[in-house]
């Protein structure tokens, strides 16, 4: 067991990955003798030169287009995209390319890439660097989608991202980097796919998945102390979709909160309740709550900012009115 | 539209027109004068010294605030550039529109902005310009045609190219000031608008503050062909390097491609070779040039220090005269600083405010 940041995490699991396969190369901005915008990849140059942390000139469309070719000639790309508010600029090396090129080739071929970024709020980052964009990505088929919460995950999810055939988005949260855990990183991980129950209760589930399974968790403890017990699902991937275990939650207990930093309209919290509405029906008391972010853009201003994102507080309430 | 270009003072420039004279009456023991130097007035000398100062105590002082924490998120210094966006502003006339990314602070004080307001949209106030909802690269005047300060590298050169459209379209006679940074200059979209500025005959100066680095990336590090002056060579667009340290070469580069723009013949690049003194943005410990580097450039190329010699060996002002325009200058600072402070903090309402207009639209 070691205390290690969600940082030093990733790192760790690039590194590693990176020392066993030697197709896998780091290409981005910043990524090589700076070490990442957030630090992320610190010192990888150092250790394993710079032909395979590639500082590009900020041109993401490219960053992205090449990353594609290459994993299409057998390489295993890992592309950082420093803001996920960026993905727009690449939306068509994504959506287009990555995402069809399996499909639209009859699987004579596939893309193993791991694009990387981060996204979120907390940094008073403003509109255009702190967006929740996930939706994006799991709204196209052939994209796999990996948003650790933890420093175990942080860990496994991208060594696991490592080792796909296919094009994974790989999201981290921007105010996770810092977080302290102590884990064993050779402890066998869940396998990829498989979504965690972090706490386990009679009274409500709650679906999460990101920096938001923090909050829920502060928020399951202050339930708790008022007699009310949830059972917490973090769900680590967004595709694959582990429906079985939310599924299987959700009809022991009968009432569903799904949470998500993103805006409310369209989300992945929209989709969780469409599908525990329909596939859980016989089993539900009540309607299943989304507490998501508010339908508007992120603002510089500490207190807008907060203010547009779901809180401990709100999901706590949220949940006792559920309950109650 | 017709009413708003009305009441525009057409062809009325900002400062006292140019004197074109050769500076040869330079005092020993300065930096060499170089000759053909364009010359400035003493009017737009003193104007020139006194906006740069503006900015640089500005920005000064905003480094201060963001330590203090008073100040959050990302905060991009322009110490250094001042002679950039001054030059180009004076070669500039009113209805002109610019445009640049997140190191606009000084290209909103230049403009003519207030202070407090820009400072207390630093600190995320509800009296910033933006309402505290835009934060240090997302400012913005209406009133002084300031498109914005963009977060999204290169985003601006579009969106510059089509505020020249829309000009021509008018047949208004202003022009788009683009302005990006050399990393900025590899984004694909800066391109594909060169292409249609020079297919359409826009009226756009595309101004590249070329301060050597993009973050931690030096040009060179980034860039195949690294004379960005000649970025617009496949679509026919002329283009010159500048000093961009000096004022006066701002100025003069600036006037030319001005006119060349208003004049109907299309885009012109100016690439200013200038310098950041400080990190990328607060957070940047700036590791990846030596302090050598950046000490010769403040010592021997400062844009302010070189003005305020030759005013002084000009004899344009005294040093009390300039000692009281800093006097000035501070106080304007201070006061920002004091207002952004105390300003309050934007309602929760405003979350929802702003999105798209409300009610019946
Ligand atoms: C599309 C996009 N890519 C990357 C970034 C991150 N980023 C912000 S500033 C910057 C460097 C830009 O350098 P340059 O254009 O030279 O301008 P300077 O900061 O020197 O003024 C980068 C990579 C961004 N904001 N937007
Ligand atoms: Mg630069």
């Amino acid at each position: 067991m070691a205390e290690i940041t969600y940082r030093e995490a990733l790192r760790l699991a690039l590194h590693d990955a990176m020392v066993e396969d030697e197709s896998i190369f780091v290409l981005g901005e910043e990524v090589g003798r700076y070490g990442g915008a957030y630090g992320v990849t610190k010192g990888l140059i150092d250790k394993l030169g710079p032909e395979r942390l590639l500082d590009t000139p900020i041109s993401e469309p490219a960053i992205i287009g090449a990353a594609i070719g290459a994993a299409m000639s057998g390489m295993r790309p890992v592309a950082e995209l420093m803001y996920v508010d960026f993905i727009g600029m690449t939306m068509d090396q994504l959506g287009n390319q990555a995402a069809k090129i399996r499909y639209m080739f009859g699987g004579q071929i596939g893309v193993p890439m791991v694009l990387r970024t981060q996204g979120g709020t907390g940094r008073s980052a403003g509109a255009q660097h702190s967006q929740s964009l996930e939706a994006f990505v799991m709204h196209t088929p052939g994209l796999r989608l990996a948003m650790p919460a933890t420093v175990g995950d942080a860990y496994h999810l991208l060594r696991q991202s490592l080792t796909k055939p296919d094009p994974v988005v790989f999201i981290e949260h921007k105010s996770l980097y810092a977080m302290k855990e102590d884990v064993d990183l050779a402890e066998e991980p869940l396998p990829w796919g498989k979504a965690a129950v972090r706490r386990r209760g009679k009274d409500v589930v709650i679906i999460t998945y990101s920096r938001q399974v923090q909050f829920v968790m502060r928020a399951a403890g202050a339930l708790a102390g008022q007699g009310i017990e949830a059972t917490v699902i973090d769900l680590r991937t967004l595709n694959p979709l582990d429906f079985e275990t939310v599924r299987e939650e959700v009809e022991k207990v009968g009432k569903a909160v799904v949470v998500s930093e993103a805006v409310l309209t369209c989300g992945v919290a929209a989709e969780l309740a469409a599908r525990i509405s329909e596939e859980c029906f016989d089993y539900l008391t009540d309607p299943v709550v989304r507490i998501a972010g508010e339908d508007c853009p992120i603002s510089v201003s500490a207190e807008l900012e907060a203010g547009s994102i779901p809180s401990a507080e709100l999901i706590e309430e949220t949940v006792m009115r559920l309950v109650a | 539209m017709a009413k708003k270009a009305a009441t525009r003072k057409s062809g009325a420039s900002k400062t006292p027109p140019a004197k074109k004279t050769l500076a040869s009456k330079t005092a020993a023991g300065r930096r060499p004068a170089r000759s053909n130097a364009p010359a400035l007035t003493k009017e737009e000398e003193l104007y020139a010294y006194r906006e740069m100062l503006l900015i640089r105590r500005f920005e000064e002082k905003a480094g201060q605030m963001y330590g203090m924490g008073l100040i959050g998120g990302f905060c991009h210094l322009y110490i250094g550039q001042e002679a950039v966006v001054t030059g180009i502003h004076m070669a500039s006339k009113e209805g002109d529109a610019s445009i640049t990314g997140y190191r606009d602070h000084g290209h909103m004080l230049v403009a003519g902005i207030d202070p407090n307001g820009v400072m207390a949209e630093l600190t995320g106030r509800a009296s910033g310009l933006s309402k505290g909802k835009g934060g240090s690269m997302h400012m913005f005047s209406k009133e002084k045609n300031f498109y914005g300060g963009n977060g999204i590298v290169g985003a601006q050169v579009s969106l510059g190219t089509g505020l020249a459209f829309a000009y021509k379209y008018r047949g208004e006679d202003n022009v788009s000031l683009t302005y990006f940074g050399d990393g900025a200059s590899n984004q694909g979209q800066v391109y594909e608008s060169f292409n249609m500025a020079k297919l359409w005959d826009l009226p756009v100066v595309y101004i590249i503050e070329n301060n050597k680095y993009a973050m931690g990336t030096s040009l060179e590090r980034a860039s195949a062909m690294t004379d960005l002056s000649q970025r617009g060579a496949s679509f026919d667009i002329p283009g010159e390097k500048v000093d961009g340290m000096d004022v006066r070469y701002v100025h003069e580069a600036a006037a030319r491609a001005i006119a060349h723009a208003r004049s109907g013949k299309g885009p012109y690049i100016l690439e200013m070779l200038t310098y950041r003194y400080r990190g990328h943005s607060m957070s940047d410990p700036a590791k990846y040039r030596s302090k050598d580097e950046v000490q010769t450039m403040r010592s021997e190329h400062d844009p302010i220090e070189q003005v305020k010699q030759r005013i002084l060996s000009e004899k344009h002002a005294s040093e009390d005269d300039l000692k009281q325009i800093e006097k000035e200058v501070r106080a304007i600072v201070t006061q920002a600083a004091d207002f952004a402070t105390n300003a309050p903090e934007p309602d929760i309402s405003e979350l929802w405010t702003d999105i798209t207009i409300q009610a019946g639209s």
